[in-house]
């Protein structure tokens, strides 16, 4: 009657288990040997038949013979495996010894691919696990938007240029800069106790540094609208370091576009032009070619 | 179409037409505009009048300004927290004993955005390297690294082929930082960038870490950068603290005058939020923590923020 269940289940009529691929057909049912849809490995069609499975990490041999057709409870008899791969091997041998070989090859390989797969888990629960965190899309968006909102209120760019100039009034830079600090210097004369002498040369200086500072700064901020020579300006600022005195006058002149650093401001202030020259060659070459 | 409002029985949202409706919205809303200007006005025409008696000008309330009182804050005298500042894991470095060496890593497998980020953060750091990771557990890298006289380690974690987070390790034995980071820019996004960050150490400025939270997070970014900034690089990493959000910047300044200085951003840019702070190195099943963002908790007021 196994083969009346097969021409029935497993060709024409339906059957609960199979699924269908495009090249393949599989049989769902938990007791299937292989996992496909064969004459031979489907338990329903196959009056005598044995598989292997596992539970909780341990394996079991489950067996099927026609004898307790009739009662579906005790159908299927197990049979726990032991732990040692060759000692189990040999407890299917023993328990399938008059079967067909086909069974027994296929519990075989099916333990021995259960016990492999066993033995990764393990090995994988050893290693670190990749924890997923769900997102929250409310939460998400509530971060997203909230930052968006710290990022107007914190101004970065203002902040940034206040603390830097905080920086330079506190003296952190040491004389690399040397602007003329009018306000601060006349501060300082009129709180410290200075000698008058001192205090006009000082003003002198201030002077000088004023009236070239006027000629150079009309200039320098036309220029400085983009910041293409940056990078220039470090090597004119290692000069600075050297020369104290003639710094400011050095970084406006090494501001110019062209490649010649120490040029005078009347230069910059005209602007750059290209002159071409046509020639006239083509009558002579016209000519030539006839 | 001419009607008249009767503010007593009429409202706009009444009417059914909706031409009509948007209509009359509209001119409702012309006429509330007009009012507020002439509130405004008259405000500021009495200011005037009162002249120097005028009562000063209200300043409006920001989220900074309402902020809830943190009892941590820092008090810049305070002795306790100089003292344990002195004598906490940051100390060697701030005594110059150490020199900063970092080491950067993702986590399995980066993609290219993530690989890239990683790069330009080592051009920025001075004295970084990065180092791939295959597969190594970062328990066994920690002591490897110690061994190797890394002082800091960056993990950049990343998900769906974009970084999203960073875990930022003091070494020998230093508390742990989880962040999680966003809207990252490499260089090439940026508008208006300058050139690459050359290999000058930059300064660093640390903005608005308040609370002793905020300190200790604020020394454990100080700690990434060597002590003495070149100031002829003229480049500065920022760490601005607002509102719980770190954002950090890399410019190039320069000084116009002694009043106005230009910046110019180059180098990557991200925020950053912390989620964690653990007092020994990396271990998320049995270290300690310090502080860790509970959601339920603390993020039911708007004004209260912990850094």
């Amino acid at each position: 009657s196994s083969q009346v269940v097969w021409s029935m289940l497993g060709n024409r009529q339906f059957c609960s288990y199979k699924m269908t691929t495009k090249t393949q057909n599989f049989c769902r049912n938990e007791y299937n040997l292989t996992g496909l849809c064969n004459r031979s490995s489907c338990p329903l069609a196959n009056s005598q038949y044995a598989t292997v499975r596992e539970e909780k990490g341990r394996c079991y041999l489950y067996m099927k013979t026609i004898e307790r057709a009739a009662f579906p409870r005790r159908l299927w008899e197990r049979v726990l495996l032991s732990k040692n791969y060759e000692k189990a091997l040999e407890e299917i041998d023993e328990n399938l010894i008059y079967w067909p070989r086909f069974i027994r090859h296929k519990c075989k390989q099916r333990f021995t691919k259960i016990t492999q797969y066993l033995i990764r888990i393990r090995k994988l629960t050893l290693k670190r696990q990749r924890k997923l965190v769900p997102l929250r899309r409310k939460i998400e968006r509530r971060e997203n938007r909230r930052e968006e909102k710290a990022l107007i209120a914190a101004q970065l760019d203002n902040a940034i240029e206040k603390e830097l100039l905080e920086r330079l009034k506190q003296d952190t830079y040491g004389d690399i800069y040397n602007f003329p600090i009018h306000a601060f210097d006349k501060a300082l004369q009129q709180q410290d106790a200075e000698s008058e002498s001192e205090s006009d040369a000082e003003r002198e200086e201030d002077d000088d540094e004023d009236v070239d500072k006027r000629e150079f700064v009309e200039a320098e901020d036309s220029e400085l609208s983009d910041f293409e020579d940056m990078d220039k300006l470090e090597t004119s600022s290692e000069e600075e370091q050297e020369e104290e005195e003639e710094v400011e006058k050095k970084a406006s002149h090494s501001k110019s576009k062209g490649k010649t650093p120490l040029k005078g401001p009347a230069r910059r202030k005209r602007p750059y032009i290209e002159i071409e020259y046509e020639e006239e060659t083509e009558p002579g070459s016209r000519t030539k070619a006839a | 179409p001419q009607r008249v409002l009767f503010p007593p029985t009429f409202s706009v949202s009444e009417i059914k037409n909706k031409q009509r409706r948007h209509f009359m919205f509209l001119r409702w809303k012309q006429q509330q505009r007009k009012e507020k200007l002439a509130l405004k006005k008259k405000r500021r025409k009495e200011r005037e009048a009162l002249g120097d008696k005028a009562p000063p000008k209200a300043v409006p309330k920001t989220i900074e300004n309402q902020r809830v009182y943190d009892e941590t804050t820092v008090d810049p005298n305070d002795e306790e927290v100089a003292f344990d500042e002195a004598t906490d894991e940051f100390a060697p470095y701030f005594n110059r004993q150490t020199v900063p060496k970092i080491l950067i890593t993702t986590s399995d497998r980066p993609r290219g955005r993530t690989v890239r980020f990683c790069e330009q953060l080592a051009t920025v750091i001075p004295n970084s390297h990065v180092y791939y990771r295959r597969g190594l557990a970062l328990k066994r890298i920690i002591p490897q690294c110690i061994a190797r006289d890394f002082t800091d380690l960056i993990v950049i974690n990343e998900d769906r082929k974009i970084p999203n987070g960073l875990v930022l390790s003091h070494l020998p034995d230093g508390p742990t930082a989880h962040f999680r980071m966003s809207s990252v820019r490499l260089r090439k996004e940026i508008k208006r960038k300058g050139k690459e960050p050359t290999e000058h150490v930059p300064e660093v400025i640390l903005n608005n870490f308040t609370t002793r939270l905020g300190h200790s997070i604020g020394r454990m970014f100080a700690a990434l950068f060597p002590h003495d900034p070149q100031f002829i690089g003229r480049q500065v990493a920022t760490f601005h603290n607002q509102r719980d959000y770190i954002f950090f910047r890399f410019h190039r300044y320069i000084f116009k005058s002694e009043k106005k200085v230009g910046i110019q951003e180059l180098g990557p840019r991200f925020t950053l939020k912390l989620r964690s702070l653990q007092k020994g190195t990396f271990d998320s099943k049995f270290g300690e923590y310090e502080w860790i963002h509970k959601r339920r908790e603390m993020d039911t007021s708007r004004r209260k923020f912990h850094l």
